[in-house]
């Protein structure tokens, strides 16, 4: 019991980050980011090969990978999305294109990263274990999750305290009164569909030293990173942390005491409880 | 109504007569083409019934078909009952689920309902998996049956003529009306006192019963079913592709995507079958870019574009 509440809680940092990136890319950007677990696995893959061929310390993939997928990110966003955004006459048909779009290019990643590397990224870095308060874990799932608090906080506190920060937030409650009092809209929205990317990058980079993915599981990670978001609320980081807590110790309960194939499954059922009865989020006020 | 609607009617029928016919005068592997264009088009044509007019991508298909499938299978392997009895079940099944998944999502807005169907075919494939582990110990299924090419590909012709006639009934009918103010301006639809989730629902039931059928008729072809083969996503993403690039403005536009996709997806297959995931990807981002209304749609473009050249 302690057991499945330790390692779901340390896996539910790492799902917090992610969904965090995409509550930025969702939420500011206004695109439906489906290709986002594609570039966790891109992260992933980073570190695998980086170990595997030159013996990089996976760490320091973290960072160069945050780096290389901001850098990405903010380009696809400039030159692909934005034709996107100025021809969308309602966002429902910005959402229609941006699934459509983000989509492609999650095949097209995919398709990059089977002809590097067509099997499992497996690999083992720091995976001794230690005791924490009574529970046996290992440390790469430690430092994976300080890691995730540590750059989750530090994106709070950002967004909270800064000037940039908040002009983003504003262009999350609203695109167009933002725009009028001076904010630069696509530079913001730029700036937060990279962030979101590198963020995913950084969490994919983490956890392969522990768990082992593959070029095609990043549409479970892309979802299961959705329904946290939409669990949470759109635009509610605090929100999506609650979310990513309930789903990673629903998961791992689900796997240890039922079957770890069923994981996807429980992760539905509670978006299905969530559509039913919560579709605007755990914290969030109904909208007429 | 129109006349010029019953001539359409016309012309699709003479065209079913003539696509009878095939069969009777290719060869084995050109009925083999032809059987695989039918069930891209009975199941392209049904996905845009849906998600022609209300812009709302499905991802489903896969979860219809692939349940279909093995319930045709389980049905004839383990129980043995009469394919017939099992396809009509099939259908039905695909239609309950299609209406149970309708009902919890499409009360919301579209992202929501995108989302719930991306992962729905793996979500169903780890369950059935789950569940022949746990309870029924066998993983596949054999299928006995005289069926041979040609006759799939007459059922799967059938299945295009009542899927195009059910099409043209609705587009005729308020449910049709309906739809397109949806799609046009939701708020709206609302305002004017249009039950707008009821009317979704009906019609993703009706594409979830029909790709639930199509998957049910071909099932026997498989000789040997497996949860894993026939949930394979990529049925989902290569119907969205097919519908896309043809078009949705019109019932019949779907099928111009089809026929050339599925030659040059065979042909990739067949050839550089490890860059098969990067063509789809790169065909998602031509439809979005260069093809936002798809070929259909394109042309008629043009054409009106000449002829208010000409007064």
């Amino acid at each position: 019991m302690l057991d499945i509440l330790v390692s779901g809680l340390l896996l539910s940092g790492t799902y917090a980050l992610v969904a965090m990136g995409l509550n930025l890319q969702y939420g500011v950007a206004r695109i439906m980011n489906l290709a986002n677990g594609e570039v966790l696995v891109l992260g992933a893959l980073a570190a695998f090969w980086l170990y595997t061929t030159r013996e990089l310390n996976p760490y320091i993939t973290v960072i160069a990978a945050a780096l290389a997928a901001f850098a990405g990110n903010w380009l696809i966003y400039r030159f692909l999305l934005t034709p996107l955004v100025r021809r969308a006459k309602t966002q429902g048909a910005l959402e229609v294109d941006s699934i459509l779009a983000t989509f492609g290019m999650s095949f097209i990643i995919m398709g990059v990263m089977f002809s590097i590397e067509g099997g499992y990224f497996a690999y083992k870095y720091l995976s001794e274990p230690i005791s924490i308060i009574g529970s046996t874990t290992s440390v790469n799932r430690v430092i994976a999750f300080l890691a995730a608090v540590g750059i989750g906080g530090g994106l709070y506190l950002w967004l909270n305290h800064t000037r940039t920060g908040v002009a983003m937030r504003a262009v999350s409650v609203s695109t167009e009164a933002s725009g009028l009092v001076g904010i630069n809209v696509p530079r913001m929205s730029a700036l937060a569909f990279a962030l979101g990317g590198a963020v995913a990058a950084a969490g994919g980079a983490l956890i392969s030293t522990f768990i082992t993915l593959d070029a095609s599981i990043g549409v479970v990670f892309t979802l299961k990173a959705l329904i946290i978001v939409i669990m949470g609320g759109v635009g509610d980081i605090r929100g999506a942390i609650v979310a990513a807590v309930i789903l990673g110790v629903v998961e791992t309960a689900v796997a240890t005491l039922i079957d770890p194939g069923l994981t996807l499954a429980a992760a539905y059922l509670i978006f299905v409880l969530i559509l039913l009865f919560r579709p605007q989020g755990l914290f969030g006020r109904r909208t007429t | 109504m129109r006349p010029s609607g019953y001539l359409e009617l016309l012309i699709v029928a003479v065209l079913v007569v003539l696509a009878a016919l095939f069969p009777l005068v290719g060869s084995n592997l050109h009925i083999g083409v032809g059987l695989d264009m039918m069930m891209f088009a009975a199941l392209a044509i049904s996905w845009a019934l849906f998600s022609g007019p209300t812009h709302y991508i499905s991802l489903a298909t896969a979860a219809f078909y692939g349940l279909g499938g093995l319930i045709v299978a389980m049905g004839m392997a383990d129980y043995e009952l009469p394919f017939w009895l099992m396809i009509a079940v099939a259908a039905l099944a695909g239609g309950v689920l299609a209406a149970l998944i309708g009902l919890a999502t499409l009360r919301l807005t579209g992202v929501y309902f995108v989302i719930f169907t991306l992962g729905l075919a793996e979500m169903i494939r780890n369950l059935v998996s789950w569940i022949q582990n746990n309870f029924l110990g066998s993983h596949g299924f054999l299928i006995f049956s005289d069926f041979r090419d040609q006759h799939y590909y007459w059922m799967l012709l059938a299945v295009v003529a009542v899927v195009y006639l059910l099409g043209w009934v609705i587009n005729r009918s308020r449910l049709g009306f309906a739809l397109r103010i949806i799609g046009n301006d939701e708020t709206v639809a609302r305002h004017v006192g249009i039950n707008t989730a009821m009317a979704k629902v009906i019609l993703f039931t009706t594409t979830g019963f029909f790709a639930a059928l199509v998957g049910a008729i071909v099932a026997p072809r498989w000789s040997y079913i497996e949860a894993n083969q026939v949930f394979s996503p990529h049925i989902s993403f290569l119907v969205v592709i097919m519908a896309l690039l043809g078009g949705t403005t019109r019932l019949w536009a779907p099928i111009v995507g089809v026929v050339p996709f599925l030659l040059i997806w065979n042909w990739i297959n067949g050839n550089l079958p490890n860059q098969s995931t990067l063509f789809i990807g790169v065909a998602f981002l031509l439809i979005v870019y260069v093809l936002p209304h798809g070929v259909v749609g394109r042309l008629e473009q043009l054409r009106s574009k000449i002829r208010e050249g000409r007064s």
